[in-house]
């Protein structure tokens, strides 16, 4: 399990996070919504071990980030960051595996996380020379591998920063679909999204951050309404529930 | 069967292929000069030294091979540090001799031939050299990297400009020491501008050997985290990557091997950065497989240019770093236009 306990932290002036206490458990898919600069990229980073925070602690099953090795840790958790270039012309095949560095795993591992974001026959395909939105698809590829790889009875963590940004509709259902059998096959996953639909679709808990802080945490049921997204986004949005879902819904108005 | 996008096995093949070419390589650049030899008795000298003629084992022993074995060794350390100094930087256009590693290693070697001869004697320069070059290409090397690096990103563009500065700041005070020496000390000086394998000599192959070795070694145990490091720092780290460890033993290994390179051939340019580009094309970008393929090609081909330098205006001799230069730059300037859109400048 992640813990993050009243974690402060300060970039230059600015105080980024203040007093965020967030767990992640395993068979939990942990999603955070918030506005750009509410500190959901900082908060992620703590938690992979990017940033040391200037209050609070950090822990992973209960011992601190820093007493753990970065194979260990690596085998423990992989992450997706937000952007990422590669100048070397690598294919895509030699990109996914870089997901066995740390623990070595079965080719057979490769295909299937191939399979998982839909790119198979795309093994011998120049990364350089795909599509944004395939890139990323790949590079989620790659982290599937890390996590199946580092603990292969399934409960490795996921975290994820935006892994749908540059995805069409059909595979960012396709990405989140593989992180939800990732977190029902034993593995815990956190995401920073903006979509507050597919959040709601898909989160087991919901975290609402703006301004450093944490405003709402709850099931999506629970918490997600119009006065919330009012608070954290500033924008007015009816909110109903979808009948097939069962899940909340958004909708964007135009603003006045 | 190998999965469809793996190239280690061409790569493999590839590694057997070069070792050969190095071979024959080496063994034409042997046969190679003003008395030409021909297979047998090259192989003669070498193997069966009783059996063979006097002048051959002269021409075999003590001017050939030496130089044959510098050219190997000079460059096959100036092909891996290019690589190594690209995956430092995340970069196909990082290369010691265009960013300054070459100058700032030329610049203590200059120092250690007109001070050191001052100070420690003439007979103690040979060994001086290695370490002063060592110590001048390291300097660089962490000043670049400083320099163009902000929070785990390299700024391609800082890292060149960068280089540029170090480069001029090197050769001016190169010059200064320059004005300063004697006449003696000046003709030696002139081989450093333009890179020679001339001096080649038992004595300095012994003398650089352990470096390169030192160099090779400990970067070459670290091939893969460097594959890692190609998606970026914070991503080699999430890999399990130790990479604060990865990128100190790259440049010190980088200044290792450009400063003995320079120590005893002055600055050849463009090996470092032809030999890896062509590699990445052959058999891909993987550094298990690009850095010792590197040295292999990279001996290959400085042991061609040098058979081209010692032959082309025979009986003189055309610098080699002229030569490198002649091929290599128009090669650079192909693989810019080639990349214009690949690399994030």
């Amino acid at each position: 399990m992640f813990a993050a306990e009243h974690v402060s932290l300060r970039l230059g002036k600015r105080l980024v996070l203040s007093d965020v206490t967030l767990t992640l458990a395993r068979g939990e898919l942990v999603v955070i919504l918030g506005p750009n600069g509410a500190g959901k990229s900082t908060l992620l980073k703590t938690l992979t071990g990017d940033l040391i925070p200037d209050a609070g602690r950090v822990t992973f099953d209960g011992e601190p980030l820093s007493g753990i090795s970065p194979r260990e840790l690596a085998c423990a958790r992989a992450v997706l960051s937000q952007s990422m270039s590669l100048n070397f012309p690598f294919t895509v095949l030699e990109v996914v595996r870089l997901g066995l560095e740390a623990a070595r795993g079965g080719t057979q591992l490769l295909s299937r996380a191939l399979n998982a974001v839909g790119l198979s026959g795309f093994e011998g395909r120049l990364y350089q020379e795909l599509s944004g939105g395939e890139q990323q698809r790949v590079q989620l590829a790659r982290i599937l591998c890390q996590a199946w790889a580092g603990k292969p009875d399934g409960s490795a963590f996921l975290l994820l920063d935006e892994p749908v940004s540059n995805l069409d509709i059909r595979h960012q259902l396709q990405t989140l679909e593989a992180v939800r059998r990732h977190v029902e096959g034993g593995g815990g996953a956190l995401m920073i999204l903006h979509d507050i639909n597919l959040a709601a679709l898909y989160a087991d808990r919901l975290v609402m951050m703006a301004e450093g802080r944490i405003l709402r945490e709850g099931a999506a049921r629970d918490i997600l309404d119009r006065a919330a997204i009012l608070d954290v986004y500033g924008v007015d949005m009816p909110v109903a529930i979808a009948k097939e879902s069962g899940r909340p819904f958004a909708l964007l108005n135009r603003p006045g | 069967m190998p999965m469809e996008g793996d190239r280690s096995a061409r790569a493999k093949l590839a590694l057997i292929l070069f070792a050969l070419l190095l071979v024959v390589t080496s063994l034409v650049s042997v046969m190679t000069g003003p008395v030409p030899l021909t297979v047998a008795t090259v192989l003669d000298a070498i193997f069966a030294p009783e059996t063979a003629e006097q002048r051959d084992l002269a021409i075999v022993w003590s001017v050939r091979l030496p130089r044959t074995v510098l050219a190997i060794l000079v460059g096959g350390a100036l092909a891996f540090s290019g690589a190594l100094m690209q995956g430092l930087f995340r970069n196909p256009l990082a290369d010691p001799g265009l960013i300054g590693v070459s100058a700032g290693a030329t610049f203590a070697a200059i120092a250690a031939i007109v001070l050191g001869e001052a100070l420690l004697g003439a007979a103690a320069i040979i060994y001086v050299l290695p370490i002063g070059a060592f110590l001048g290409g390291l300097i660089a090397t962490i000043t670049l990297y400083l320099i163009a690096t902000r929070r785990g990103r390299t700024s391609v563009a800082t890292m060149l400009l960068g280089g540029i500065a170090i480069a001029a700041l090197m050769m001016a005070a190169s010059g200064i020491l320059i004005f300063m020496s004697n006449d003696q000390q000046l003709r030696e000086l002139t081989f450093w501008s333009l890179g020679s394998l001339g001096g080649a000599s038992w004595q300095k192959i012994i003398a650089v050997l352990p470096f390169i070795a030192l160099g090779l070694a400990l970067a070459g145990g670290f091939a893969g985290g460097f594959n890692a490091l190609a998606l970026g720092e914070a991503e080699a780290r999430y890999l399990g990557i130790p990479v604060q460890l990865l990128k100190r033993i790259a440049i010190v290994a980088v200044a290792l091997l450009t400063g003995t390179a320079v120590a005893v051939s002055g600055s050849i340019g463009f090996i470092g950065i032809v030999v890896p580009h062509l590699l990445r094309l052959a058999i891909g970008p993987d550094h298990r497989y690009l850095l010792p393929a590197s040295v292999l090609f990279g001996a290959v081909l400085l042991t061609c240019a040098d058979m081209v330098s010692r032959t082309i205006v025979a009986p003189a001799e055309l610098p080699i770093g002229i030569v490198t230069a002649l091929l290599g730059a128009p090669f650079f300037l192909w693989i810019l236009l080639r990349n214009r859109n690949l690399v994030d400048l």
